[in-house]
């Protein structure tokens, strides 16, 4: 028969083992190891930096996951992030009165609902309107920036977000520092397997893995389409939403412009994932190390070259990740496209 | 089989209508329990739409269905599953990347708490498959099979489903005529299994073979139903186009002259970059038609993009009338007399937007005194449309009427008068009556013969045996890129030619 059917790495149903983040991985290791032996320090404070700059970076590759898998290209991850970070911090800071723990769960619910209904917007663009889907994210990440700069208030505070460290995990040499993190941190990772899951063995996950590839053989089925996709855009925005709180845990405060790129390196980290979770989350500890490798550069004027140059270093690695990953990974089909019936 | 009880679908006066268009006319239909029917009709006939009414697609204006005799209510397709249909649709509705089980159970996933029961999903399919004889692996991922088990995966995911009610629309556009067998055979057996089938087509000679009833739809009317048997291709021919129509073309023997278009070891990479056309040689000459037939998706395409120098050429070589024509741009491969009807006509061939007029100067805007100074001359263009539009009996109110509100058949003739109203060496004609009605059919094949009787060396490509068998002269058989048999045409068979198609020729 003559049906092509090229051996290509495809988004498939099974999750099929990717080697390349992992294989990484180990090369960071073994680097970290030797770094450790020689810098045990700054090797120690590198890594406590890589888990925390990664968690962002997962929950941001999720959202566009969920996204893209379900057939909508979101670049307003950076935007969502943003909005997300802002209300959250508004929300904690009027209802500080209520209590440390109520008001930081208040912020985290309150960022988390924001960045769902922007998700929900962008959905709207997308599947209600037909709008190309590159112009909703750009309005999203515009309106974002404008707008928190415009309504953030200087000199409002809110309470600080507690540090869990776990016992003994946090005694070990090298990756000690890894489990002495603020809780959203650790819910980062334990997100990774459940969006894991439930897109590999629940009907959501088959539906959401059928809709971003074929989404007539979803309509076809009795499926709605249109109703899968919202849906979709406000776990993502959710979970993008926790990455904005995210940065409002590291901070403790809202600044303007804060997000800094991070939702944009997000599409990165999805692509360099190839679009599951796991490769999602090798790719985000790979770019949350260099960030902590740069952070660390710079904070030990290590070498006689202006600091700024290291601050470069992640992004110059999403440039380089997104022209080399971006030839490898294959879109799910219909990502970008409105679904018309009939 | 069987006419017991009463019927498993009637629809009484099912009318449509889009803006401009009564898509269907009061349309009546019935099916029984373990009958096949064929719905015939030309392209734009109303077949889809009555389909897509029952299947709850569409919302009909006016009309009624039945269910086993019980007034139905269907709003979209979910009710129409729930109600014991299903559709088999002519593109597939399967997701390449999952596997068969995965494509059969989704929307009606088997569960076992919060996850999918992929053991329980798999024993499904496989039950499934036993009982209907449709042989299929689960766990086989949907992209890697062939369009033929792809289609068993399309008619389980409706059988899954508990469809007493199949809707099959156009499923033999796709498959070899060995594939096509085997459908209609599988179909006989879901009917002996009680299943109603509505089975739609144009190809008269699978109504035949497969069906017990026959209605045929025209301009969105039922204009005839018959018992099969007694039918006969030119009986049912007339009823579709609404005039006797010529399905075999009369045409002499060739007396092949000089070669005009030698291809040698051609090399070209499809858009994915895979060697689509991987070693092709072909010879077409003077006073003949060269067919050739292949499973679509065998390099056709890219073969036909490279002659006429659209797609680059990775290595070999293609001469027109002795001049090396490799890797040439499309003005200049055109300027050496080449016409080219391209397969899709309306993505190649054709500017949606633009009149009728403009259409047909696309390829020679430019000269013959169309434009003067870089202006163009409206009287020249406006003469050779009117010329044209009355040559090759385009049916529209005017010459500036925009060519994509023409019907398909009215569209390629636009493209037929364009390329083979000026004199050429070589006419390329890709699928050139895909989706084009029976008449319209009959015209283009005939200029196609009147071109090679002229002395024009003809290459046409079509997935159709019937076109092929009825326009060539020689066949070659297109398999992987390769042509794997050159067969004169008085000498081949069907089943021959329909067996190299599926590669058995290939070593």
């Amino acid at each position: 028969m003559a049906v092509a059917t090229p051996a290509r790495p495809t988004t498939s149903s099974r999750s099929t083992f990717n080697i390349t983040p992992w294989l990484i991985a180990a090369v960071v290791v073994g680097l970290l190891i030797a770094a450790w032996s020689w810098k045990s320090g700054d090797t120690e404070a590198v890594f406590g930096r890589t888990i925390r700059a990664s968690a962002p970076l997962i929950l941001g590759g999720l959202c566009g996951l969920i996204s893209e898998r379900s057939g909508i290209v979101n670049i307003g991850i950076e935007g969502q992030m943003l909005i997300a970070a802002f209300a959250g911090f508004m929300a904690s800071s009027y209802t500080a009165s209520a209590g440390t723990l109520v008001s930081i769960l208040l912020g985290i619910g309150a960022g988390m609902i924001a960045a769902a209904l922007v998700g929900a917007f962008m959905a709207w663009c997308a599947v209600t309107l037909k709008m190309d889907q590159i112009i909703a994210g750009t309005v999203v990440n515009i309106f974002a920036a404008g707008f928190t700069s415009y309504a953030y208030i200087q000199g409002r505070t809110q309470a600080g977000y507690p540090q869990w460290t776990i016992p003994g995990l946090s005694d070990l040499p090298i990756v000690g520092k890894g489990f002495s993190q603020g809780p959203l941190t650790y819910l980062a990772f334990v997100i990774v397997v459940l969006v894991h899951i439930a897109l590999y063995r629940t009907n959501w996950g088959l539906r959401t893995r059928a809709v971003g590839e074929h989404p007539g053989a979803v309509d076809t089925v009795g499926v709605s389409v249109s109703s899968l996709r919202y849906r979709n855009m406000m776990i993502g925005g959710a979970l993008a939403g926790i990455a904005g709180m995210l940065l409002i845990q590291s901070a403790s405060v809202f600044n303007r412009g804060m997000t800094n790129g991070i939702g944009f390196i997000s599409l990165a980290v999805m692509l360099f994932g190839r679009y599951r979770p796991f490769g999602v989350l090798g790719a985000a500890l790979l770019f949350g190390f260099f960030n902590g490798l740069q952070s660390q550069l710079q904070f030990r004027q290590a070498l006689d070259i202006p600091p700024q140059f290291f601050g470069m270093i992640p992004y110059l690695l999403t440039v380089v990740v997104l022209a080399v990953a971006g030839l490898a990974a294959r879109p799910p089909a219909a990502a970008g496209q409105p679904y018309e019936k009939g | 089989m069987t006419d017991t009880g009463s019927p498993v679908i009637e629809a009484k006066g099912l009318t449509k209508r889009f803006p401009g268009v009564l898509a269907a006319d009061a349309v009546d239909l019935t099916l029984h329990r373990g009958e096949i029917l064929g719905l015939l009709g030309e392209n734009g006939a109303g077949k889809s739409t009555l389909v897509k009414m029952l299947f709850g697609v569409y919302d009909p204006d006016d009309g009624e269905v039945f269910l086993n005799g019980q007034p139905a209510n269907i709003s979209d397709p979910g009710d129409a599953i729930d109600q014991g249909m299903g559709m088999v649709h002519q593109h597939f509705q399967l997701v390449g990347p999952l596997t068969v089980a995965e494509n059969i159970v989704l929307g009606a996933e088997p569960r076992r708490g919060l996850f999918i029961d992929t053991k329980k999903a798999a024993d499904d399919v496989r039950d499934l498959s036993e009982r209907f004889g449709l042989d299929v692996d689960p766990d086989a991922v949907v992209e890697d099979l062939p369009v033929g088990i792809q289609q068993r995966v399309e008619i389980l995911k409706a059988l899954y489903r508990g469809a007493e009610i199949l809707i099959l629309d156009e499923p033999t556009a796709v498959l070899t005529p060995q594939e096509t067998d085997e459908l209609l055979q599988v179909m006989r057996e879901l009917a002996d299994s009680g299943v109603a089938i509505i089975f739609i087509t144009h190809k008269l000679r699978e109504v035949l073979a497969a069906t017990d009833r026959v209605a045929v739809m025209r301009d969105g009317k039922m204009v005839g139903a018959a018992v099969t048997e007694g039918a006969t291709q030119e009986s049912l021919a007339e009823l579709m186009v609404g005039r006797s129509v010529v399905l075999q073309i009369e045409k002499d023997d060739a007396t092949p002259g000089d070669t005009v278009l030698e291809v040698a070891n051609l090399r070209v990479r499809d858009d994915r970059g895979q060697m689509a056309v991987d070693g092709l040689d072909l010879t077409v000459r003077r006073y003949e038609i060269l067919g050739v037939a292949g499973v679509e998706g065998n390099g056709q395409r890219e073969l036909i993009e490279a002659i006429t120098g659209i797609r680059p050429v990775q290595d070999g070589h293609v001469s027109i009338l002795g001049h090396n024509a490799t890797g040439a741009s499309p003005r200049s491969v055109a300027s050496m007399g080449v016409a080219h009807i391209p397969e899709d006509r309306e993505k190649d061939g054709l500017v949606g937007v633009y009149s009728i007029a403009d259409n047909l100067v696309l390829n020679r805007y430019f000269e013959g005194g169309m434009a003067k100074g870089g202006r163009r001359q409206f009287g020249v263009i406006n003469r050779n449309a009117e010329d044209l539009v009355a040559r090759y009996d385009v049916a529209t109110p005017s010459i500036q009427t925009p060519v994509k509100s023409l019907s398909g058949g009215n569209k390629q003739k636009v493209i037929v008068a364009r390329e083979l109203s000026s004199s050429n060496e070589l006419v390329i004609a890709s699928q050139p009556t895909r989706g084009v009605d029976v008449g319209s059919i009959e015209f283009i094949h005939q200029q196609l013969v009147a071109e090679r009787d002229r002395g024009a060396a003809v290459l046409v490509v079509s997935a159709e045996l019937d076109e092929i068998f009825s326009l060539a002269d020689r066949i070659a058989v297109i398999y992987e890129g390769r042509i794997v048999a050159v067969i004169p045409a008085a000498d081949a068979t069907r089943e021959e030619v329909g067996l190299l198609m599926a590669g058995a020729g290939a070593h």
